[in-house]
């Protein structure tokens, strides 16, 4: 066994891929393991607000606050970015530099456009009444979105981070892997904005 | 440890000194300061029990303060779970996983050594308490909303959320590392129904933690915020359900009493088998058993809350599901004792902790069996007979156990054996004491005594039964003492131990005590269960000591203890202020993106 497989970063794709006993690399297991670990987190969060729903005797309550063509609009921000996620991991494994540094700014552009307008809508929201310490529904609604929102933040930053190296020309197709992790993250953070959008702002 | 002379042959420096220690990144010196740093953490819990046990001695005592008494239990608990019980296991993993899978380190080494400093500084964190204003109080389950600021207005409760926050983050990362490392890293050959049992555990505590530590993160940031930002979470005057933490905390709270068995069994698993000369019964019913404790451990949370009134259809629910799970455990007894049965059983101390386990694990399992049923439950919640329930189950289960593990994987780890004259003392001396501490406490629960009180009156009938279980105690103190001398008296000079003291038949004994830093000088192939068991496999695995040239290692760092001290920084600022937090969060993000793009060639 090569020392591929013992370390954390150096080893390109293809080496790793062949000292590991499943095939697959390590770091991509590991992130498929923290995924799984996320789903966790998330679905505490979002049982909780469900479990506290309808049970405030004081206002705002959720369906006099949402302003749900907003949220689409922003939902769907972030679903496109993760199109362009994906053109950027293909443009990086076929080694175009200019494809991978276009589509990664772009994935982190629309991360930032959502982010942005969770800001808006939190300030909106604030505006409205709706606090942290006010009622549950602030306390439930702010703390999980704003727990998604930080997973973005995080994923927008990674994203730069790639980016930069991208510049670099350090993400050549031998790199690709990078690309796919940070990937799966991005991906991941997606799918549970779809859980939320449903199931906090649609489902009322 | 050890510089051989294949060591040089390999190209690989063996070093020494603190800072080399605080840098490595070698699973086995892990794995010796996980252990180090559990066991003493196991001496101050106990010495807390002490404490308990002595104001519990007689009625209407005044040994300590109540409120005093409050941050005993509450810390004796928390520490010998997330301190001692949990690292202890986690030491094991360390030291011997990549060796019984014939890998030459963990799948991150790096992140093994960060989840180490984490595990310490939370370690840390938590028992500043005791000198910055009164230690944690409101228990180890921290039930809302005793938890309030209005009914917990110190910063006891602020020190037990940050420091449980910085633990988890440890047991994540750790248990992330073994999840990859025993699925990715095993050697040619080692297929999954190859692995030790010790392994399959691992893995199957590796995946619980994953799943389990999410929900109490969440729950204790909910917690969080209540105190430190004023929220409602847990407030039931704003229409808040304090049950809410009930629910969290044993959706975590009971995949973790697996947590802290399973490597236990995993430990016995390997014990027993060396022992009787035979390999373990049953191998797959062993593994599947495990597997499938692993999964209905996610089904039994409610058993804790019986006494809540959740109604006729969860209490049945969760009354059949909690009777289910003792299968898989009864079956792994039956197990354990078809493996000695017809064996040539050699009494070594090893081997008498394991019997010890299965023994003391059945009666706790026996006690735990009763109160599966909800009316004999609510008899039985809070009074001391779940104290002796979790004391027969923890003890006796998962220290017996641990205790197994130690005896027989000192020489492994160290390349000495542990005195067998000393260790028999400790054994009989722990199995007695053991059993006088926590026997009673079934009469007297039953009787009505009452859990986390802390004194009771003369005239209750309590008072003998009490005095018995301090003595026990008291005497459980010297074991340990016996224990310790054993040690340190073993390293000075203990009997060298070779290869295989014990005639094993995991791949760890195929190599040298202790191992040299790169485990195995060629990765052997692996061709069956037990392969030093069987002679074709057995020349296969002693391959693993020739030395064929080169063998690159990952080279030490310093960023997962500066990003560890960042991250701890980050946390504990929630309750130091600003100016522990904000350089905290530069520390970590410098450690963090510094390790990242760390050359390692």
């Amino acid at each position: 066994m090569s020392v591929a497989a013992v370390d954390t970063h150096a080893p390109p794709a293809h080496e790793a891929a062949h000292t590991t006993t499943t095939g697959l690399s390590n770091r991509k297991l590991l992130f498929w393991a923290f995924l799984g670990s996320e789903c966790m987190f998330f679905g505490s969060l979002i049982a909780t607000y469900l479990v506290y729903r309808g049970r405030d005797q004081v206002g705002p309550h959720p369906h006099d606050t949402f302003n749900i063509v907003f949220t689409s609009f922003s939902a769907f921000v972030l679903l496109m970015s993760s199109l362009t996620m994906v053109l950027a991991l293909a443009a990086c494994q076929r080694g175009n530099v200019r494809g991978t540094r276009v589509w990664l700014a772009a994935t982190a552009l629309l991360g930032m456009t959502f982010v942005g307008g969770q800001c808006y809508e939190f300030s909106e929201f604030f505006q409205h009444g709706v606090k942290l310490q006010g009622n549950l529904f602030g306390a439930t609604f702010y703390v999980l979105t704003g727990f998604h929102g930080t997973h973005v933040t995080v994923g927008v930053l990674w994203l730069w981070s790639l980016f930069m190296m991208a510049v670099r020309r350090q993400l050549g197709p031998d790199r690709s892997l990078d690309v796919e992790i940070a990937g799966l993250y991005w991906h991941f953070v997606d799918v549970v904005w779809i859980a939320i959008f449903t199931l906090v702002y649609l489902i009322q | 440890m050890a510089t051989t002379a294949a060591a040089l042959d390999a190209g690989v420096k063996t070093e020494s000194g603190v800072w080399s220690w605080i840098t490595t990144v070698d699973h086995k010196r892990v794995g010796f300061l996980y252990g180090t740093t559990a066991l003493i953490f196991f001496l101050i819990g106990g010495v807390e029990a002490l404490a308990i046990r002595i104001q519990l001695m007689r009625p209407d005592n005044h040994f300590v303060s109540p409120d005093f008494y409050n941050q005993l239990f509450t810390m004796h608990a928390t520490t010998m779970i997330f301190m001692a019980v949990m690292p202890l296991s986690a030491s094991f993993f360390n030291f011997m996983i990549p060796l019984m899978i014939g890998a030459r380190d963990v799948a991150f080494p790096r992140l093994n050594a960060f989840s180490y400093w984490v595990f310490l500084l939370g370690c840390v964190f938590m028992n500043l308490s005791f000198v910055m204003g009164g230690a944690p109080d409101a228990g180890w389950f921290g039930y809302s909303n005793l938890t309030s600021k209005q009914f917990s207005p110190g910063h006891g409760v602020d020190f037990w959320a940050i420091g449980l926050q910085i633990l988890g983050i440890a047991s994540l990362a750790a248990a992330f590392n073994f999840i990859v490392t025993i699925i990715n890293m095993r050697a040619p050959g080692m297929r999954l129904m190859r692995m030790p049992v010790f392994v399959w555990m691992t893995l199957v505590t590796s995946f619980l933690i994953i799943l389990a530590f999410p929900v109490i993160t969440v729950a204790l940031v909910f917690l969080l915020f209540d105190r430190f930002v004023g929220t409602h979470f847990f407030i039931p005057q704003a229409g808040a359900d304090p049950l809410l933490w009930q629910h969290l905390f044993w959706l975590f709270g009971h995949p973790e009493v697996y947590i802290l068995i399973l490597p236990a069994m995993g430990i016995v698993s390997e014990v027993l088998p060396t022992f009787s000369r035979k390999p373990l019964f049953g191998y797959p019913v062993v593994v599947y058993s495990g597997i499938f404790i692993g999964f209905m451990g996610w089904g039994v949370w409610s058993h804790h809350m019986f006494s809540v009134g959740l109604g006729p259809l969860a209490d049945s629910f969760f009354a059949l599901s909690t009777m289910l799970i003792a299968i898989p455990t009864g079956v792994k007894i039956f197990n354990w004792l078809g493996t000695m049965w017809g064996g040539r059983l050699e009494l070594k101390t090893a081997m008498l902790f394991a019997v010890g386990f299965i023994i003391l694990f059945t009666m706790g399992g026996l006690s735990g069996f009763m109160h599966a049923s909800p009316p004999a439950d609510l008899q039985q919640t809070d009074t001391y007979f779940v104290v002796a329930h979790i004391h027969y189950v923890l003890f006796g289960g998962a220290i017996m156990g641990i205790f197994a593990g130690i005896y027989y994987w000192f020489p492994k780890m160290t390349g000495r054996v542990l005195d067998e004259r000393l260790g028999q003392i400790h054994f009989w001396l722990q199995l007695v004491a053991m059993n006088l501490t926590f026997f009673p406490m079934h009469f007297v629960g039953l009787l009505g005594m009452p859990r986390r009180v802390y004194t009771y009156g003369a005239n209750l009938g309590f008072n003998e039964m009490n005095f018995w279980s301090t003595i026990g105690a008291l005497l459980l103190a010297p074991a340990i003492l016996v224990f310790v001398y054993n040690i340190l008296v073993t390293l000075r000079s203990g009997r060298p131990a070779g290869n295989d003291p014990w005639g094993g038949g995991t791949l760890e004994w195929a190599i040298p005590s202790p191992p040299p830093p790169y485990n195995f000088g060629t990765v052997p192939e692996i061709k069956s269960l037990d392969p030093l068991w069987h002679k074709e496999s057995r020349e296969a695995a002693l391959v693993a000591n020739q030395v064929r040239g080169h063998i690159h290692m990952p080279p030490n760092s310093h960023w997962p203890a500066v990003s560890a001290l960042g991250m701890s920084m980050l946390l504990s600022g929630m309750l130091f202020g600003w100016y522990v937090g904000i350089p905290g969060v530069i520390l970590m993000l410098f450690g963090f993106y510094n390790w990242a793009f760390e050359p390692c060639h």
